[in-house]
């Protein structure tokens, strides 16, 4: 008990250490210091990343998409209220672009092409069903379903179960309490749910 | 009524669990809820079915190379991103000024015949209008944009 006591206020102590830090960066960059900019960038790289191919499922646009987000942000970092999480904020910018972009798509890349089958079919084999067709009809079942979702539906998925986010992290991120989480979370798996099972067959899953 | 919203209790309790984010005394109202209805049992093993397979539907990594350049990326889009605003105002300056020459020089110029004088003042003076009203339409369009608040 002691022990996780001193882990966690480990934890807090470095979270406070790191957001002080932060703040000091944002500081600079306010004053026009692109190479503060640059530790933020590289900071929240991966995940912005990772969170924009959770959306879009192409490489090459979730690059783009990012990288643009943290362009948009460096233009308007002045207006940015150094008292708040930066990847909170810079999470706004991002999914709006993302959003926008999933408006206008239709005819982008397929979705979710970017996604290791190699996981799914693993999972596929150990729940028996050895049979390679219905391995590859449940991966692309998967991402079909995926991108057949809302983006508001897509986005608690990416969140909870491709980045990893506590439901706190998630609240923070999206600005909403924790059971407002949970219910979005429910309805966006009831819906992928639905669609798998039309896709493939009753009780699948 | 009352079931409605046992059921969304059960629900929101479910997410919980499957996620591993439930607390010792909403994990004990769980397993009353599944130890006391079938139904809900059955529930919770497809929702935990479901969780495995996205959980484990990672996404490729990228190349190295893709995080060593990253930063560099975005820095050149910041600077390409200024020079062409300043590019773009300097190139509105030299528009406007070489207009505002030429129609001079046509209208001062003797030798120009009177219909050649006025196709080029129509000519500048349609572009005028069509520049405006583009201008104006955008503007319009912004205001009624529905998604003018999304960040293009």
């Amino acid at each position: 008990m002691a022990a996780a006591d001193s882990i966690s206020t480990t934890n807090l102590s470095r979270q406070a250490f790191d957001f002080k830090e932060e703040k000091e960066t944002i500081i600079k960059c306010q004053n026009g210091d692109k190479q503060a900019f640059g530790i933020l960038v590289k900071k929240y790289m991966q995940r912005s990343y990772y969170i924009a191919l959770g959306f879009i499922g192409s490489h090459e646009n979730a690059l783009d998409l990012s990288q643009e987000a943290f362009v948009k942000a460096f233009r308007a970092i002045k207006r940015f209220d150094v008292d708040k999480r930066f990847f909170t904020w810079y999470y706004q910018i991002l999914r709006n672009l993302c959003f926008n972009f999933l408006r206008d798509r239709a005819k982008h890349a397929r979705p979710f092409s970017e996604f290791d089958d190699h996981e799914i079919n693993r999972i596929r084999e150990d729940s028996a069903a050895s049979d390679d067709v219905e391995r590859e009809e449940l991966v692309s079942a998967v991402r079909q379903a995926l991108s057949e979702l809302k983006p508001k539906d897509q986005e608690i998925i990416v969140l909870k179960d491709f980045q990893d986010l506590s439901y706190k992290e998630i609240a923070e991120v999206l600005d909403c309490p924790i059971g407002t989480v949970m219910s979005r979370l429910y309805y966006a798996r009831a819906t992928l749910k639905t669609k798998l099972e039309r896709m493939l067959y009753d009780d699948a899953i | 009524m009352m079931m409605q919203s046992e059921k969304d209790r059960f629900h929101i309790l479910l997410m919980g669990a499957i996620d591993g984010e439930l607390s010792e005394n909403e994990n004990r109202e769980f397993e009353q809820f599944i130890n006391n209805t079938p139904e809900y049992q059955k529930e919770f093993k497809q929702y935990k079915k479901l969780k495995e397979v996205t959980t484990h539907m990672r996404p490729k990594s990228p190349p190295v190379e893709v995080w060593d350049t990253y930063w560099m990326m975005v820095y050149n889009k910041i600077e390409r991103g200024i020079g062409w605003l300043l590019f773009t105002i300097g190139s509105v300056i030299l528009l406007t000024y070489g207009g505002f020459k030429l129609v001079e020089s046509v209208v001062s110029n003797p030798d120009l015949l009177w219909i050649v004088k006025g196709g080029i003042l129509l000519l500048m003076g349609g572009l005028s209008v069509l520049l405006v009203s583009v201008i104006r339409e955008r503007m319009f369009t912004y205001k009624k944009d529905p998604y003018k608040e999304v960040i293009r």
